[in-house]
């Protein structure tokens, strides 16, 4: 029987890759039922640059700006793993001094990550207030990274070994005056948001995905935590001196949108903690190891991941005993969290499929590489 | 009724505008009016390139190793030099720095090791052509001369 007042035929819609939330330019081919979605499809790569392939054609020292431009919220993150990777193959670790400046800079990323994840993401559902507060905020991060290296967004902070720049003075003190303005601001987008009765409804029980899911996919991050799995790479596989800091992985059990923003939320005050440990304990010393000018690793492969603010991030590099690697793999973690979409978003309404693509917080640079 | 009476009386959608309203002093007020006021970036930023000079007698600071342009990713710096048949050292020719496939990483400036070339402050590296992007000796050593408007 068809024909009826209230059928509807099926209708395959365009979703981007200009439209402004898919933040960036993903293409989601909907399929609908009215405003049911039943099934979407991902199309990417618009954004393709071919960065693991120009790895292969730059030496070790000159890839790592590259790196940077992938995720571009949290460039200081790629910079990290992927030092920590050529460090790995080079057999050098990087001096205690650098190690603990290397966590201050990444964890100050985390929160601007989160930050902007938090203020685009209420855009999209309609919350227009927390962005311009959330903008504010991450421009506190973005001043001391601009201090202490000179860029603000796609900083290349690190270099293989250690660090370029040694910290500016005042560094420590204004590392500080920024967690302790940042909580109470903490507290203030929660009070916008998490009571909030248009924001939860928008967000409790949509795009859920529980831990099987996530697991079976491969989804790591906060998605991950969401669904109530204790796993963050800090924890599982210190790496950088993380098991010095005393911290806790934040973890919920419903696994749907609302939870990953309350994960996020808890994990940037979780970040605070940690620099203000790091802060309070700067080893004085040397900031570089002793790395050959010319980098040569020996011959071999190697995979190092670290916990990115969106996931597992992942470096697997193959060297052929040259000084350009012989192949540059990149685990991004927004490209792999991204597959899950259409599992959470089949049964769901249009409008929700805003809220299930903001909360993955994918950043297509890093997609698309 | 009491969750009714919060509901009629929109006790929630009043909590969410007494933050935004919170924030309207004129004194954290962020916003900056460029190029009326123009920012002060960091003393580490890396802008337009500089080929720093002796300030004693004028002469330039390169020695012309041509490590720069071999550490650039991008390959876009040529140093052009020549044997000086007395002094028996390389002199400096031309020297060009294609700005529009900069992407600013740094790396020439940390491999400089006479500190000539190096990321300064001046970020307006706008211009009307895609030829002014392309610096030359000339440029580099006097720096780039952003149009200033007066208000």
């Amino acid at each position: 029987m068809s024909g009826t007042f209230l059928d509807s035929t099926e209708l395959v819609l365009n979703m981007g890759p200009q439209h402004p939330s898919t933040h960036g330019v993903l293409r989601v081919i909907v399929k609908l039922d009215g405003e049911k979605v039943t099934g979407t499809e991902c199309v990417i790569g618009y954004l393709h640059r071919g960065v693991e392939k120009i790895g292969e054609n730059r030496t070790y020292a000159m890839f790592a700006p590259y790196v940077d431009r992938m995720d571009y919220v949290a460039a200081v993150s790629n910079g990290l793993g992927y030092c920590l990777a050529v460090e790995k193959l080079l057999n050098v670790e990087a001096p205690p001094r650098a190690q603990v400046v290397r966590v201050i800079l990444t964890e100050l990323n985390r929160i601007a990550s989160h930050l902007l994840w938090l203020g685009t993401h209420a855009l999209d559902i309609g919350a227009i207030t927390p962005l311009f507060y959330c903008m504010r905020e991450r421009e506190a991060t973005l001043n001391i990274f601009e201090k202490y290296c000179g860029a603000r967004l796609t900083t290349h902070a690190f270099r293989i070994g250690g660090l370029q720049y040694e910290t500016y003075e005042g560094f420590e003190q204004e590392c500080l005056a920024f967690c302790d303005m940042f909580l109470p601001k903490c507290d203030e987008y929660e009070e916008l948001l998490t009571g909030n009765r248009i924001w939860v409804q928008r967000l409790r029980n949509v795009g859920v995905l529980n831990a099987e899911d996530c697991k079976a996919y491969g989804v790591t991050g906060p998605l991950l935590r969401a669904a109530g799995v204790k796993w963050d790479l800090r924890k599982a596989q210190p790496y950088s001196g993380y098991d010095k800091y005393d911290f806790e992985i934040p973890t919920c059990e419903n696994g749907d949108s609302f939870d990953r923003y309350i994960i996020r939320m808890r994990e940037m005050r979780q970040s605070v903690r940690i620099i203000r440990q790091a802060v309070a304990d700067i080893p004085a010393g040397p900031i570089m190891a002793k790395v050959p000018k010319v980098i040569k690793p020996p011959v071999g492969e190697v995979y190092v991941s670290i916990e990115a603010p969106k996931g597992e991030l992942g470096y697997y590099i193959v060297s052929d005993g040259s000084t350009q690697p012989y192949r540059v793999r990149v685990r991004p973690p927004s490209f792999v969290n991204l597959q899950s979409l259409d599992k959470m978003a089949r049964g769901s309404l249009v409008a929700d499929l805003v809220a299930v693509i903001g909360t993955i917080d994918i950043v297509l640079g890093e997609v698309d590489r | 009724m009491r969750k009714l009476l919060r509901r009629i009386l929109l006790v929630d959608f009043l909590e969410g505008l007494r933050v935004t309203f919170r924030h309207q002093h004129p004194k954290k007020i962020v916003t900056m009016q460029y190029p009326a006021e123009r920012p002060k970036v960091a003393e580490r930023y890396r802008g337009a390139p500089r080929l720093n000079i002796n300030p004693e007698n004028g002469q330039t600071l390169c020695i012309a190793c041509d490590l720069c342009a071999l550490a650039c990713p991008e390959a876009l710096i040529v140093v052009g030099w020549e044997r000086n048949p007395e002094t028996k050292r390389k002199d400096l020719i031309n020297f060009t720095y294609d700005t529009s496939r900069c992407m600013f990483c740094g790396l020439c400036e940390d491999a400089c090791p006479v500190d000539a070339l190096e990321l300064t402050q001046d970020f307006e590296l706008a211009s009307y052509s895609r030829e002014g992007a392309i610096f030359d000796r000339q440029v580099l050593e006097e720096g780039i001369q952003p149009t200033r408007y007066k208000f």
